[in-house]
């Protein structure tokens, strides 16, 4: 199998490489990048006028599989992640039943497997049933090909089990994603405490719900030597404290999503349920900062949260709607048009929140363009004009708040382990 | 469709002496003014009313007789059909209208329909003795069997024409016009 | 004056002034209906009106209902009880239902926030809001300012203290959004755990001293304390609130105007929030709120069903 793309401008974080080349793919392999390559008998992806980056990874993926097939499969998550340049996706652990055990973790291999397309990397549960009290099979879960664990959609409450996990889990050398979120403080909160909660008299979760678990998960990291991923970063302090974190030494990385940077709590203000997330949607100045910390490298990254719900489920009064937004399939627009067409970020430093640093935090031998890398590419054409439309969806949900958004830059194709697994063109 | 100016009808001086008219033949259909009690249609026939009731005063020797106000929008029957929702005033009549003669008063009877929500509202009110009903102009075209007691004049219109009665209390001088389609 | 277009009435937030005082006058005309020996006339004949009440309400329901009838529409009453609601049907499949049984207005009370606005997007019956979740209780907010209308004679200026639990009110909200945009003063007074963050930025002043609160108004409005925020933690005991923030005939004396007026959007909690020598006394509009609040409603209902029959002729 040979693939052959030509005439794309790359763009890698690792090398720096920002130059016109011709990449030529055999068996999953990028074999070699040169200008003029001729191939006999490859197949060629004529790219001109495009960008060539390497093929985006999301650590924050809700793939629903096994449980709630209705909202999200294996196939149809990865034909979305496809479709939204992603070649490698992690998927959360709150399926039914919980990532808890090797069973689920090698179901959801087997699972997408069959699917195909994609990288599927699976995030192992913290605790039982994410029920925060008693830790998984850890040692399990990394054997059977877990990449990392959390217990997102809920915080860890107790401070104890929190730190015996991340113990344990640097003993095998797996990351610890937290969900920074008091329960207590959040308790019965469906959108972000403040002035728009306020005249919209929806009960309110309040910024000190991330913030107090983002400082006791931080010291938690600091005390105990040990690595910590925050997940879904959506307020200033913890920007902040993260920051502060950094500087200090602690081994701490974030990630934040485009919703968060994008959207304020006022897009809620029409009681659109698809604008109720979880961390909510903030305010203006906690965009600013969202930004700052992207492009001085605090937030290491970029994941969707990418989070499918059926419509049947969002059609409901906004209390009881569920938390979420679909995420695979905007991302690439949103950071486009939210981050490098408006000067925040430059192409390079998108690629490396969206492709070499997720690689880089969970130690993924993925995310750049070489000559005997694996070849995960996303051809992106970085002027496309679109709008994001609810029928073009492929997940099997479109709860998003962006549908009828206009949009710059938009994936053209995507090529993982080198084959085309979407094309734009059909 | 604008509409212009075909005929005055009526000047200050006609209406005064109309109005004067009316009222001596109001007391003298009722013998006076016992029980009587005089109600105008808003809006131009509550003016009227007051000065009918005014003049029956002077005539009649100082005797007051009661004055209301009846706001008939909340009986139309086109209240849908109208495009802008008609603003509701109060209906004010102080006074009990049960075993009353009322008179009814307004400027111009057309269709009748105006006069038949009015005779329903005052009946939901209570049980009058009687009701008669007083206008300054008759136009013809009557869509229900509604006739006037006391009539000011009768005008001979088409169905497209329009009379309009313009009172100094609301528009800063008393005539009666007649208005026509303007030619295409 | 301005001409009435809205088929809902979802809250006074998005009311301008002029359609607020063209309400408020139109209830003023209504007011004399209910003098009247028939009490009723034939404007709404042929309408039907849906109170869907999925929260207990007494007050508001039969105040609805009386109105409705004294507009000569017909009403009919679904209650959480009776409806399919609880076999599992969606708040959508359910009105979806009742708009295909071709019923003109429909009232709706909800403990969800904002389901009125959500509603009103997908069905064409007029959709009037009787309170949802914590967000507007708009007809409350509107006979309220009747009625401080009807003693004032105007609202501009005037100073309304609303006193309790302005977290969980929807009746506050809907006084707040009322009163400012007709130029009234408000202050909102209670612990500092059920006053809204960023309140302030509604243009009220807020605080946590009653006598403060009581100083300076002319009208007080004294909102319901419900137990259930004592169960969940917001306040200390419902004796402790009493002594806090309960109006008392001796902290009126003590503290307010001679001629300060109460009013309580009911039902009263005696002796907790307020005291029944004050409930009962010469401040107390109380039963003015309740005589209005027909009007008001009766307004509400024409304005809003002819607005709503005028988009169906086009």
């Amino acid at each position: 199998m040979r693939l052959l793309i030509k005439n794309a401008s790359i763009i890698d974080a690792r090398s720096k490489r920002d130059e016109k080349a011709d990449i030529l793919i055999v068996d999953g392999k990028i074999s070699s990048i040169d200008s003029g390559i001729a191939a006999k008998d490859a197949e060629v992806y004529d790219a001109k006028g495009m960008l060539a980056v390497p093929g985006f990874i999301d650590m924050h993926t809700h793939l629903r599989e096994p449980g709630f097939e209705y909202k999200e499969t294996i196939l149809s998550g990865t034909q979305a992640a496809a479709r939204g340049g992603f070649t490698t996706i992690c998927c959360m652990p709150n399926t039914n039943p919980v990532a808890d055990n090797q069973g689920v973790i090698e179901f959801i291999i087997s699972q997408n497997r069959k699917a195909g397309l994609i990288s599927v990397l699976p995030i192992g549960a913290i605790t039982k049933a994410q029920q925060g009290k008693e830790l998984s099979e850890i040692g399990d879960l990394k054997s059977a090909g877990a990449v990392a664990l959390s217990d997102d959609g809920k915080g860890v409450m107790n401070a104890e089990v929190m730190r015996r996990a991340m113990e344990y889990a640097s003993m095998v050398d797996l990351l610890v994603i937290s969900h920074c979120e008091d329960t207590n403080l959040a308790a019965g909160g469906v959108m972000h405490e403040g002035y728009v909660s306020t005249v919209l008299g929806l009960k309110g979760i309040p910024r000190i719900a991330e913030i107090a678990m983002a400082a006791r998960d931080i010291e938690i990291a600091r005390f105990t030597g040990t690595r910590l991923h925050i997940a879904h970063v959506s307020c200033k302090e913890t920007v902040e404290l993260v920051r502060r974190a950094k500087k200090e030494g602690v081994r701490v990385s974030c990630e934040c999503c485009p919703h968060h940077f994008t959207l304020t709590d006022e897009a809620v203000k029409d009681y659109d349920t698809n604008t109720k997330v979880n961390p909510p949607l903030r305010e203006p100045d906690d965009l600013r900062a969202l930004k700052d910390g992207l492009k001085d490298g605090t937030i290491d990254c970029i994941a969707t949260d990418h989070a499918p719900h059926a419509e049947a489920e969002k059609d409901v009064e906004f209390d009881n709607a569920p938390f979420g937004i679909t995420g695979l399939e905007t991302a690439l627009g949103l950071v486009m048009n939210e981050l490098v067409c408006k000067g925040e970020l430059t192409l390079m430093e998108m690629v490396e929140r969206m492709s070499f640093n997720p690689a880089r935090i969970l130690n993924l031998d993925k995310g750049y363009i070489a000559e005997g890398a694996d070849a995960d590419i996303t051809i992106i054409d970085p002027n496309k004009k679109w709008v994001v439309e609810k029928e073009a969806f492929l997940s099997k949900s479109h709860n998003s708040p962006f549908i009828g958004m206009n949009l710059t830059g938009k994936v053209i194709a995507t090529v993982a382990a080198g084959r085309i697994v979407y094309n734009a063109a059909g | 469709m604008a509409l212009k100016v075909k005929s005055n009808l009526m000047d200050e001086q006609m209406i005064r002496r109309t109005l004067m008219r009316i009222s001596h033949e109001i007391l003298e259909r009722n013998k006076g003014t016992q029980n009587m009690g005089i109600v105008g249609i808003r809006c131009r026939g509550a003016y009227l009313a007051k000065r009918v009731a005014q003049m029956i005063k002077e005539i009649d020797g100082g005797k007051k007789v009661p004055v209301g106000v009846l706001d008939i929008t909340l009986y139309r029957d086109d209240l849908t059909m109208i495009a802008a929702c008609p603003v509701v005033h109060s209906t004010k009549i102080d006074f009990d209208v049960n075993d009353k003669k009322l008179v009814l008063v307004d400027d111009v009877l057309f269709t009748g329909r105006t006069i038949r929500c009015a005779l329903d509202e005052l009946i939901d009110m209570g049980r009058p003795e009687c009701i008669q009903l007083a206008v300054l102009v008759d136009r013809g075209h009557r869509e229900l069997p509604i006739r006037a007691d006391y009539v000011g004049k009768n005008v001979p219109t088409t169905r497209d024409e329009s009379v309009e009665v313009r009172l100094t209390e609301v528009d800063g001088k008393d005539e009666v016009i007649l208005l026509t389609q303007e030619d295409a | 004056m301005s001409e009435w277009t809205r088929k809902d009435l979802l809250g006074l937030e998005e009311l301008s002034t002029e359609e607020i005082e063209l309400i408020l006058s139109t209830a003023a005309s209504f007011k004399e209906i209910s003098t009247r020996a028939v009490k009723k006339v034939p404007t709404l004949r042929g309408k039907t009106i849906v109170l869907f009440f999925f929260e207990p309400s007494t007050r508001t329901r039969s105040s609805f209902e009386i109105a409705a009838k004294r507009l000569s529409a017909d009403t009919l009453n679904i209650t959480t009880s009776s409806s399919a609601i609880q076999k599992g049907e969606t708040l959508k499949d359910t009105f979806k239902n009742i708009e295909a049984m071709q019923v003109d207005c429909i009232i709706l009370r909800h403990s969800s926030s904002g389901i009125g606005h959500t509603l009103s997007k997908c069905v064409t019956p007029s959709i009037i809001n009787a309170g949802d979740g914590c967000h507007e209780h708009p007809t409350q907010g509107l006979l309220d300012m009747f009625t401080i209308k009807e003693k004032k004679g105007s609202l501009n200026n005037v100073k309304v203290s609303i006193i309790g639990d302005i977290t969980h009110s929807r009746v506050a909200r809907s006084n707040i959004w009322g009163l400012k945009k007709l130029g009234a003063q408000v202050t909102v007074c209670g612990p500092r755990t059920l006053l809204p963050r960023d309140i302030d930025k509604l243009g009220v002043k807020v605080t946590t001293s009653l006598p403060e609160a009581l100083k300076s108004a002319d009208v007080i409005n004294v909102l319901r304390i419900q137990r259930e925020r004592q169960e969940a933690g917001l306040f200390p005991s419902l004796r402790e609130y009493a002594i806090r923030f309960g109006v008392t005939r001796e902290k009126l004396e003590r503290f307010a105007r001679k001629d300060v007026l109460v009013m309580h959007p009911g039902p009263l909690n005696r002796g907790i929030e307020i005291t029944p020598d004050v409930a009962d006394g010469s401040y107390s509009l109380i039963l003015d709120q309740v005589t209005n609040g027909i009007a008001v409603r009766m307004a509400v209902l024409y304005l809003t069903l002819q607005a709503n029959a005028d988009g169906e002729e086009e």
